[in-house]
């Protein structure tokens, strides 16, 4: 900074006002050195940002759809319950199962369409199929699971149906098994979605993020099927959600070991860090209660804890993710850290910064 | 790697059209702001609130800033610290050179650097980077996102439902959903077109389709911001770069310009005079379905694992 004799005729320089919506005035101005939070775990990396501005932007995605990532793999395990009772002759979990699919994929249509921008252009999500897009795939999966489950459900609803009751009898059962199938897919594409982004806690944990959601959707949906089902019906749900609940707590662990260990902080951290500590807890109280659950007010509470269980894991995800899109240091440190370890290993024909 | 264009289809006619935004010749006027709001009846944004970072009161990309002039002062250190990272990738040999006639025009002139060496403001015109391969078009679920016959990505503002996943899919963060973030102008009497749908740069799509330049570039005083056939800009960039550097000005860089990196090269190039991030862009950008491939297989064996559990938790009985 230049100086100059008439320098101490100025005024003092005004306080800069504070400004609003920026979190605990964490100004990082180009060129300065990031912050690093007291519990970090990696060692201070020097990284610059433009004035603490975010590089990606988090998506408009609000609860609904935190609440569709619960809804949508509590539908599709639902679907696999049901199928499999149909297929062991547990009339009465196939029943409870079925509608509780037709219910939760209910909820989960609802809360989609409700997330969009246009709501009433939510049928252009069918307008084409590209595999590319995990949120084209998974509407026609949502779509190809929803019909039949809608069939499956209404034959088990006592009500009058005319002629039509014949129709729905004979198709009840490949309907079933069809929803059946569609179940898992229904279930994990959207670990998929999240994953297929530029969101850096999201992208990060794309190897193992699948597993971790169709855990999570089983034990959820089996605890479901606790509730709703008398314990002599119910030993597959039990078994599958003790199978689910160690699914779950193996994925996450695997998932956080094996990702950035800068990106994987939000899922440690504030709201979300709560919200994954607690799924972990209710989890594991879930599945030992699933273990000697022949007690009726056992089994509800087991299969509470696992719902709630279910329910924490995908908000904490979810925000997380939406957390991560916030802060610059989520997507520059892991960019700079990758490119700086291919440049040392010699490939430096693939930078998006070239020089002649 | 095929030309974007015929792998969708077109039957290519027009040679990629794209811009070359020299930062080093930037003034800062925003003239590219207020042209491209102006074209593109794109509304007011924020409410207009005084930020102090340098003169930027726009501070990003978004549904209705579709051109953002970044602002960043910086002192000799810095500088020199940027001088040092521009030689640093020359002495990477990155990406090898493979032409001759990148020599400088002005070799032979005046080479000293001009202003001063003592501090320097950066301004950078920002833009929507059109990429080769590009994540807001792969992940758009209703091809509401498509590729023209320029090579640009444009966002059909009829088709698009708002669902806000080519945001997630950008690795710039440019493209943004047209909210009620759009503030004030409803009670002034203004009709804010294109609501709660995405919304980003065209590369004035309508008026490239009448043989005309974006309005950005038309109205550029200093033709930092250039227009045209994108071959010929990576050309002209690269000469570019290799005249500032022959003055010592090994702080140019170029941003956009490789085939090879992780969204095959973008249509909006730019000349750095710093690491990227300093302007915001991000370091290494990666186009996210470039891992979609395996992301599916991995999915894949989450289902399967999924089906076998169950499968087992109804072979061991019904009690």
């Amino acid at each position: 900074m230049s100086t100059s004799d008439y320098d101490q005729f100025r005024p003092p320089e005004p306080e800069r006002r504070r400004r609003r919506g920026f979190g605990g005035g964490k100004r990082r101005r180009g060129g300065s050195t990031a912050r690093v939070p007291a519990d970090s775990m990696v060692p201070e990396v020097e990284f610059t940002s433009y004035y603490g501005r975010n590089v990606v932007k988090p998506p408009p995605w609000e609860w609904p759809v935190a609440l569709y990532l619960f809804t949508g793999g509590v539908a599709g395990a639902s679907g696999v319950l049901a199928a499999g009772a149909q297929i062991a002759g547990l009339p009465v979990l196939r029943r409870n199962t079925r509608l509780a699919a037709l219910a939760a994929v209910g909820v989960s249509g609802a809360a989609l369409v409700a997330d969009l921008g246009r709501p009433e252009r939510a049928l252009n999500m069918l307008r084409t199929f590209k595999v590319t897009s995990p949120m084209s795939v998974g509407s026609w999966i949502l779509t190809a699971f929803s019909a039949p489950t809608s069939l499956a459900a209404v034959a088990e609803l006592p009500i009058p149906l005319g002629r039509l009751r014949k129709v729905v009898d004979v198709l009840q059962g490949p309907a079933g098994l069809a929803a059946g199938a569609f179940g898992p897919p229904l279930a994990g594409y959207t670990a998929v979605l999240l994953a297929d982004t530029a969101i850096p806690t999201w992208n990060g944990a794309r190897q193992h993020l699948p597993f971790v959601f169709v855990s999570s959707a089983s034990l959820a949906a089996s605890g479901l099927a606790m509730i709703t089902t008398p314990s002599d019906e119910t030993g597959p749900a039990r078994r599958l959600a003790v199978l689910g609940v160690v699914g779950d707590l193996v994925a996450m662990r695997v998932m956080e070991a094996h990702m950035d260990p800068v990106v994987v902080e939000p899922l440690h951290e504030g709201k979300p860090g709560k919200l994954l500590h607690l799924s972990e807890r209710l989890a594991i109280a879930g599945g030992i209660g699933a273990l000697f659950a022949r007690r009726r007010w056992v089994a509800v509470a087991s299969g509470l804890a696992l719902m709630a269980a279910s329910a924490c894991t995908r908000f904490g995800v979810f925000e997380a993710g939406l957390e991560s899109a916030k802060d610059p240091r989520y997507t520059v440190v892991p960019q700079r850290r990758r490119l700086e370890e291919r440049r040392r290993r010699g490939e430096v024909d693939d930078s998006i910064t070239t020089v002649e | 790697m095929g030309d974007p264009r015929t792998e969708v289809g077109w039957p290519t006619v027009e040679p990629r059209k794209g811009f070359f935004t020299d930062t080093s010749i930037c003034i800062g006027c925003k003239a590219c702001e207020v042209a491209c709001k102006e074209w593109n009846h794109n509304p007011q944004d924020g409410d207009l609130e005084l930020t102090g970072w340098s003169y930027d009161n726009t501070q990003a990309l978004g549904a209705s800033t579709w051109r953002h002039v970044a602002f960043v002062e910086q002192s000799r250190e810095q500088l020199v610290a940027a001088r040092r990272s521009g030689q640093a990738l020359v002495e990477l040999g990155m990406p090898t050179v493979r032409s001759d006639d990148a020599a400088p025009d002005n070799a032979a002139g005046d080479v000293t650097p001009p202003d001063t060496d003592e501090f320097r403001w950066l301004m950078a015109s920002d833009v929507c980077k059109h990429c080769t391969h590009a994540g807001c078009l792969d992940v758009c679920p209703t091809g509401a996102l498509f590729r023209t016959e320029f090579g640009s990505v444009v966002v059909q503002a009829d088709v698009c439902n708002g669902c806000g996943t080519c945001v997630a899919g950008c690795p710039f963060g440019v493209v943004q959903r047209r909210d009620d973030g759009t503030v004030g102008t409803a009670s002034r009497g203004y009709d804010v077109p294109n609501r709660h749908v995405a919304q980003k740069c065209t590369l004035c799509y309508d008026r490239l389709l009448d043989d005309g330049v974006p309005a950005c570039a038309k109205t550029c005083p200093t033709t930092s911001i250039k227009f045209g056939d994108r071959d010929e800009l990576v050309d002209d960039a690269r000469r570019r770069v290799a005249a500032m550097h022959a003055e010592g000005r090994t702080e140019a860089r170029l941003y956009g310009a490789n085939p090879y990196d992780g969204v095959g090269g973008t249509g909006s190039i730019f000349l750095l005079l710093d690491e990227p991030e300093v302007y915001g862009l991000p370091p290494d950008p990666r186009v996210c379905t470039a891992d979609l491939p395996q992301m599916w297989r991995r999915a894949g064996a989450a289902m399967a694992g999924m089906a076998v559990a169950a499968a087992v938790s109804f072979v061991m009985g019904r009690r």
